[in-house]
């Protein structure tokens, strides 16, 4: 039994970059914030699940050792700048506030385009992605990518409530279809990403499932798409203290193709998982 | 490139010439490929492989690893795959990096360290090995417990008596300023051709459990540490490490008499630290 699907690359595109990056701008765009940059070599390295680290500066430089990593959301060519990346920031700690907080022509020391991407099928077969809140980010990348594929793309974008939703508006260029769930019902239908799923793979008839998202969710996605009998890509976010595989902090319990359970590293082994190789319970540590 | 910093210069250490003063300190340079993923390995003077056990660990519960102020807390629990595999997939690779090898190993009893040393010894490409007298997160998880400079003494002399004549070891202890020159001296005795003097200071995670303390926070005590070692025992090699981030970093502890560095902690902040230390100390643009 082997997984439809394929990453092709050559070594040196897997290379990441440790760069000095520049704020070009922070936009607030619902609860979180939008950031773009110029980060050289990044955006030509860039494949959808991929990830940035990034050291805090500022006043706190130096008392804040762990880097703080953020899904990469969209990379698109500037005139005059080369290729930018964005990233979406919830300000939720001291790394983050600072970050966000920045203005634009600011230095950004950041890692990457770091971490495992998404495998892309070698067909172009029907694709459901699920995003919940900002880890939707690598989805939209993801979709277009699918897209030039010709893979017909069905979206699920959830969250708590409207603020804290990633663009559907602009979801709906490369996706055949939208839903949109939020947990007050200020847009879409009202509940849990898990309450629609047995509807949109049915009705989507996806043979892969992506899914970028807290960890319950991706465990319901994981699980409802064996029911199924799609395969499932999941883009596992944990705190990673490097991002880049030196410190085996951010430790995952899958079972390796070998069928031999291990903890592999979430920054370098992952982010993106086959959803059946994760151990989620031991992850969660409990049922969601 | 004309001026060359002496900094900078190649270094004997314990019998061995490196390139620089500059090793990459016990699990944080992951296997080494990660790390050359940033720049080659044989641009420092030597990578210290995390501490490889007989049997394979698979290491402890999450969170692993906590950030406090100028330092990480972790608790990681010495995950590593065992010597055999350590042996047939990552010391291979470590070998063609034209960089100097020296293994970290941790057993649960004399006789694991022993057999360590024994199977080590006679594997090519390892150029020294470095015996991890102070883990900091010991408590608990089978690690044979060095609470005593006798103690780390023992597991010296087990390891020098196993070991092939030629291979160098590294003895690295605690950082406690009050027994450091006790434990350095016992160990010299026992047969260390160095003293790596720094490690994790033993602390405890929000939640109670042991841990290990690094980063720039604990640097001004493992340069007390090294000056000390270095008053009482002026005859001793020392690689200092504790919090060393750059080239100002490494200049002190080599003017405090250490003959080479380690810079571990760094690394996850900053790949390239270690590199970037090498080069600021050569003054290269």
């Amino acid at each position: 039994m082997s997984i439809p699907t394929t990453t092709t690359t050559t070594t040196a595109a897997r290379t990441p970059l440790h760069v000095t990056a520049e704020v070009l701008s922070v936009k607030k765009v619902g609860a979180y914030h939008h950031l773009t940059l110029v980060a050289p070599g990044i955006p030509e390295r860039f494949r959808p699940g991929m990830f940035v680290a990034v050291s805090v500066g500022g006043e706190v430089a130096q008392s804040r050792l762990a880097r703080r990593s953020f899904w990469i959301h969209r990379v698109k060519p500037v005139g005059g700048y080369g290729a930018t990346i964005e990233l979406v920031v919830e300000a939720v700690g001291v790394g983050t506030r600072w970050l966000t907080g920045l203005a634009p022509g600011a230095r950004v020391e950041m890692t990457g385009p770091l971490g495992r991407p998404f495998a892309l099928p070698q067909e172009p077969v029907a694709c459901l992605l699920v995003g919940e809140g900002y880890a939707a980010a690598p989805l939209f990348p993801l979709a277009e990518r699918l897209r030039e594929r010709g893979c017909a793309v069905t979206l699920v974008v959830a969250g708590a409530d409207e603020a804290h939703l990633l663009s559907a508006l602009e979801a709906r260029r490369s996706a055949r279809a939208v839903t949109v769930v939020t947990a007050d019902g200020s847009v879409g239908s009202r509940g849990r990403v898990a309450d629609v799923l047995d509807e949109v793979l049915t009705r989507s008839g996806a043979e892969v499932v992506y899914a970028a998202a807290p960890l319950g969710t991706l465990h319901a996605v994981a699980v409802a798409a064996e029911a199924h009998g799609a395969w499932s890509q999941t883009a596992v976010e944990q705190p990673l203290t490097c991002g880049t595989g030196l410190c085996q902090g951010c430790a995952v319990p899958v079972v390796g193709e070998d069928g031999v359970a291990r903890l592999v590293r979430a920054c370098v082994d992952g982010p993106v998982f086959r959803g059946d190789r994760v151990r989620w319970v031991e992850l969660i540590g409990e049922e969601p | 490139m004309t001026v060359t910093d002496p900094g900078a210069a190649a270094v004997e250490l314990a019998g061995l010439t490196l390139a620089n003063p500059v090793l990459v300190a016990s699990g944080c340079g992951g296997t080494g490929r990660e790390l050359a993923a940033y720049g080659p390995l044989a641009d420092l003077g030597g990578f210290v492989t995390r501490s490889i056990s007989l049997n394979a660990r698979p290491g402890g519960p999450l969170p692993r690893i906590v950030e406090t102020p100028s330092g990480l807390l972790h608790a990681v629990g010495m995950q590593n795959p065992g010597l055999d595999h350590f042996l047939a997939t990552e010391l291979p690779w470590l070998a063609q990096q034209g960089t100097r090898v020296v293994v970290s190993i941790v057993g649960g009893s004399l006789g694991e360290y022993a057999e360590l040393a024994r199977r080590l010894g006679r594997s090519p490409g390892v150029s020294a090995i470095e015996v991890n007298l102070s883990s900091p997160d010991a408590p608990g998880t089978g690690v044979f417990d060095v609470r005593e400079p006798f103690h780390a003494a023992s597991v010296v002399a087990a390891v020098h008596r196993d070991l092939p004549r030629g291979i160098p070891v590294l003895a690295k202890i605690r950082t406690d300023v009050v027994r450091v020159v006790e434990s350095a001296r016992g160990v010299l005795d026992a047969g260390a051709d160095a003293v790596v003097v720094g490690n994790a200071l033993p602390a405890a995670m929000p939640d109670g459990r042991p841990a290990g303390l690094s980063g720039p926070a604990v640097r001004p005590l493992a340069l007390r540490c090294v000056t000390e070692v270095r008053e009482q025992l002026p005859e001793a090699q020392l690689v200092g490490a504790g919090g060393i981030a750059c080239a100002d970093d490494v200049r002190s502890f080599l003017a405090a008499g250490a003959v080479a560095v380690q810079i571990g902690t760094a690394l996850l902040h900053d790949p390239t630290a270690a590199a970037r230390a090498v080069a600021d100390l050569r003054g290269a643009p």
